[in-house]
């Protein structure tokens, strides 16, 4: 049972382009073959390579949520070789995409919990699609909180989303900028993720907390989540190591033994502390 | 060698450095490089005809780097290594012991890269003569005739690296073969891509190789790298008078801009 | 399939050879350049070498080359289009002359390449390819297959292996399937057994550690100082992987020329300063200790636990190869006395 090439990308069209931030876009996509397209099935927290003939792969999740059917989602930040290349194309050109690859989030596990998020930077992503999916099932949860910070005001990405969020009464939304990094109409918060976390001290009980962010990020934060009383088997952060074929093959994304390409992304603080920290 | 492992306590004992690179004992006849921290190990320090690896190299290597004070046995071509690293402003005088060595296995009294230069002033180096003779007979090859020596000796290359990793002079954190912002050349060990990398590697090394033939030695196909860099060494010395690695604040020929410059695109 | 003895001379052989590449099959045998042995197209036994104990460069190319492509594409006015490498023009091989050690090293490979997602470039290669390996009759100081479980007479993953005996001939010993059907075509070289005693053909090859201890010394020795203390040498090139039969680790590039190009995968290295950096700049593997730990434990403490294998055969060749002298069976005896 060995007679596909595991390297082939699906073609995709390039249905929507929207600029979420300084270097940062989202592209809607659609199976160019129909057919695949219909087949195609994935879970929150997935990931693939995306790729520009010519240029090459580069490994980043999928950003929308498996929920809304017809289309998946991508963003991603302009910083090497392909992404740069990503970012120079628009609406009606193709990519190709390889996946879904990696575990997901146990979104059935969390059902009749409160769901607390919080992400930072341009580690919103990984979130959104979880978030979505979650929303989408809002009557499965309690409580729905999120927490997100930028570095700057500019630097917040879906920004129209969080204006939806903000807007459901269902969902305890809290921004929050770094110190210096807002604006005069800013009303959000000033100050770091873990800081902020602090100061709104979500309820721990029966609540789940998904953490996405910059390493120092989620360093500073795990403490407070910590004291805030969530166990370690309650809180998930997904890992992203250098990748390259995210199917355990090009030997590039292990840290210890495990293999974040096929064992992750997403990991519960208790799975972290049981693997050295090669990431 | 007892001088030589004598000198070494000392500067161990002292806390004059924390750490002396120099030669050991390796296997199946071997010798290899080692690290003594401890005035005991020293004992373990050796210096024979077998010692031919340029130990600068390790010089720039992040975990000794952070060792902060450290001796090194150096033979010439590590000298030379140490003065042309220095002018490119990639090491600290005052963090370097020299524990040198004479073309007798002998140790040279060091004491700063002013000893240094004036001790290499009064030494006679230059390429081997079997290297020599090899390069006078690529010179004669007709175009094509180079053009298959090198597609034949530069095919089996399967880009490892050796010959860069072993190289004094190519520290660079991110090399050219691993800049993608352009990809300046394929990653893959293709025929052209061989080419490209060797040629551009020669290129970057042009006014820096200081001869002491580490790339081609590493090499575990054997492939003569080093020559490519060597003839590179005799256009520099014969077009702009200079030989690297003899002083310790030498401009680099390639980024040098001099009005009489006998090529006319640069005025 | 229960092993079946034959002799085979050694002008035998020769024609067997003829009548392989007369098939039109490839012929892979180790031909020597300098002091270096590659396995290469050889149209006449003439070519080969016999004189090496283990290939500088391992055959796993055969199955795994150095750069191999995965698809082409073309950017058109029409959009892109692209198809997948067709692995039916992958050539018939036949790998002669490899060692016991080597068979065994596509162990590693195929349970790498296997792994859940089955890797069609490599399987459908490797499948195409018969292996005729040559038992070894002497060793040198690197070698230490019968400390991971080999031997230097080991039948394990050829498919017909050539034993020399008394006279030059050699003992034929058709282990598989694949090499029966080769055996058969060429029935009129193999002759029968002159019931030779193999043992006495083999090197004696000393055992150096005991791998059932080493790998649980080995899954509790991350925090260890030896990686340190073994590395500090190492100058992080890649030749120990690029010459190692198991190492399996690939980069993936797109080459173009104008509208047209291919996107290829070729070999990579753990012991690259730069193979895990992350596009922020942060790199989990910072320092060449945490890399050459990476070595070492990929084979002796993640293979074992993941894969249900031991990453290495024992050949010796990254020690060989290696240009500072890191010697790995060394560094393994002192992991396992550590
Ligand atoms: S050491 Fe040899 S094989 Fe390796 S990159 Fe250099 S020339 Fe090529
Ligand atoms: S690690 Fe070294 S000894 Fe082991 S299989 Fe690879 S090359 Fe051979
Ligand atoms: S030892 Fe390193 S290069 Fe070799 S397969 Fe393992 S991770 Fe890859
Ligand atoms: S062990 Fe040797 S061959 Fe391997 S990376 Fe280090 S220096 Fe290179
Ligand atoms: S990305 Fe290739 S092994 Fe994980």
């Amino acid at each position: 049972m060995y007679k596909e090439n595991i390297y082939l990308p699906y073609l995709m069209n390039i249905e929507r382009v929207t600029e979420e931030a300084p270097f940062v876009k989202t592209f809607r996509l659609k199976f160019a073959n129909e057919e695949e397209g219909k087949q195609f099935t994935y879970k929150t927290g997935q990931f693939g390579e995306w790729s520009v003939f010519g240029e090459g792969e580069s490994t980043f999740c999928i950003a929308s949520a498996p929920t809304r059917e017809g289309y998946i989602e991508c963003t991603f930040r302009q910083a090497g070789r392909v992404t740069s290349a990503l970012a120079s194309l628009g609406e009606g050109d193709q990519i190709g995409f390889r996946g879904p690859y990696g575990n997901v989030f146990p979104i059935e596990e969390w059902y009749g919990k409160s769901l607390l998020f919080i992400a930072g930077g341009i580690a919103l992503p990984p979130m959104r699609s979880v978030i979505w999916n979650c929303l989408d099932l809002r009557d499965k949860f309690k409580d729905i909180t999120i927490l997100y910070g930028a570095r700057a005001v500019k630097d917040l990405v879906y920004k129209q989303e969080l204006e939806a969020w903000k807007n459901m009464p269902d969902v305890n939304l809290h921004l929050t900028v770094d110190p210096g990094g807002e604006t005069p109409e800013w009303k959000g918060e000033v100050g770091f993720v873990p800081t902020i976390l602090d100061k709104v001290a979500p309820a721990s009980k029966d609540c789940i907390a998904i953490v996405c962010g910059p390493p120092i990020m989620i360093k500073f934060t795990f403490p407070v989540l910590e004291k805030l009383g969530f166990a370690d088997n309650m809180v998930y952060t997904t890992l992203e190591n250098r990748m390259k074929c995210g199917i355990g093959k090009c030997g590039r994304c292990n840290t210890g033994s495990v293999y974040i390409c096929k064992d992750g992304p997403v990991f519960t603080r208790e799975q972290l502390k049981g693997i050295p920290a090669e990431y | 060698m007892d001088d030589l492992r004598k000198k070494a306590k000392d500067l161990l004992e002292s806390q004059a450095v924390n750490v002396i690179i120099g030669y050991g004992e390796g296997t199946s006849g071997a010798v290899r490089a080692i690290f003594p921290r401890k005035a005991e190990e020293t004992d373990k320090l050796i210096y024979d005809d077998r010692c031919t690896q340029n130990l600068a190299v390790y010089l720039m290597k992040h975990e000794i780097k952070h060792m902060e004070k450290k001796g090194i046995v150096a033979t010439i071509p590590a000298m030379r290594s140490i003065l042309q690293v220095a002018s490119e402003y990639q090491l600290k005088e005052d963090e370097l012991v020299i524990l040198g060595i004479g073309p007798d296995g002998k140790l040279v009294d060091i004491p700063g890269f002013k000893a240094m230069e004036d001790y290499l002033a009064t030494q006679d180096f230059g390429i081997q003569e079997d290297d020599k003779a090899i390069l006078r007979k690529i010179d004669a090859m007709s175009m094509e005739e180079r053009w298959s020596f090198w597609k034949d000796e530069l095919s089996p290359c399967f880009k490892c690296y050796a010959c860069r990793a072993a190289c004094p002079m190519c520290y660079c954190t991110r090399c050219f073969v691993e800049v993608n912002t352009p990809q300046w050349i394929p990653i893959s060990a293709n025929e052209i891509g061989n080419f490209e990398w060797h040629l551009l590697r020669a290129m970057h090394l042009a006014g820096r190789c200081i001869n002491c033939g580490e790339c081609g030695r590493a090499c575990p196909l054997e492939i003569p790298i080093h020559l490519l860099t060597y003839k590179m060494t005799e256009d520099v010395q014969t077009d702009f008078g200079v030989t690297a690695g003899l002083k310790a604040d030498m401009p680099s020929v390639l980024s040098t801009y001099k009005l009489e410059d006998k090529e006319t695109f640069i005025r | 399939m229960d092993i079946e003895r034959k002799l085979i001379k050694r002008a035998s052989l020769g024609k067997l050879v003829e009548q392989l590449r007369a098939e039109g099959k490839v012929v892979l045998a180790p031909k020597k350049k300098k002091n270096v042995v590659f396995f290469e197209p050889i149209n006449t036994i003439d070519e080969m070498s016999t004189d090496y104990i283990a290939t500088t460069q391992s055959p796993k190319a055969a199955a795994f080359p150095k750069s191999d492509r995965i698809l082409k594409f073309e950017n058109g006015k029409e959009g892109i289009k692209f198809e997948g490498q067709p692995t039916s023009v992958y050539p018939e091989t036949v790998v002669l002359g490899l060692r016991p050690c080597d068979a065994t090293g596509f162990d590693s490979l195929t349970a790498i390449f296997n792994w859940d997602y089955k890797d069609q470039l490599y399987n459908d290669r490797l499948a195409k390819t018969t292996f005729i390996g040559i038992s070894c009759a002497s060793c040198d100081a690197y070698c230490f297959c019968t400390s991971v479980k080999g031997g230097p007479g080991n039948t394990h993953g050829t498919d017909i292996l050539l034993t020399a005996v008394d006279g030059g001939d050699f003992l034929a010993e058709i282990v598989s399937e694949k090499g029966k059907k080769l055996a058969v075509s060429g029935q009129q070289y193999f002759e029968a057994d002159s019931g030779a005693d193999k043992e006495k053909f083999l090197a004696n090859v000393p055992v150096k550690f005991d791998v059932d201890t080493l790998v649980p010394k080995a899954q509790n020795s991350f925090e260890s100082p030896v990686w340190l203390e073994q590395s500090l040498r190492c100058i992080g090139c890649g030749a120990c992987a690029y010459v190692c039969p198991t190492c399996a680790c690939f980069d993936m590039q797109d080459e173009t020329t104008g509208s047209k190009g291919q996107r290829v995968r070729c070999w990579d290295s753990c012991g690259f300063g730069l193979f895990t950096l992350h596009t922020s700049g942060h790199n989990p593997r910072e320092v060449q200790s945490a890399r050459w730990r990476q070595r070492v434990l990929h084979k002796f403490s993640y293979m074992p636990e993941r894969l249900n294998v031991v990453g290495c055969i024992g050949c010796g060749r990254c020690s060989r190869a290696c240009p500072v002298d890191m010697n790995l069976s060394e560094h393994l005896v002192n992991l396992a006395e550590a």
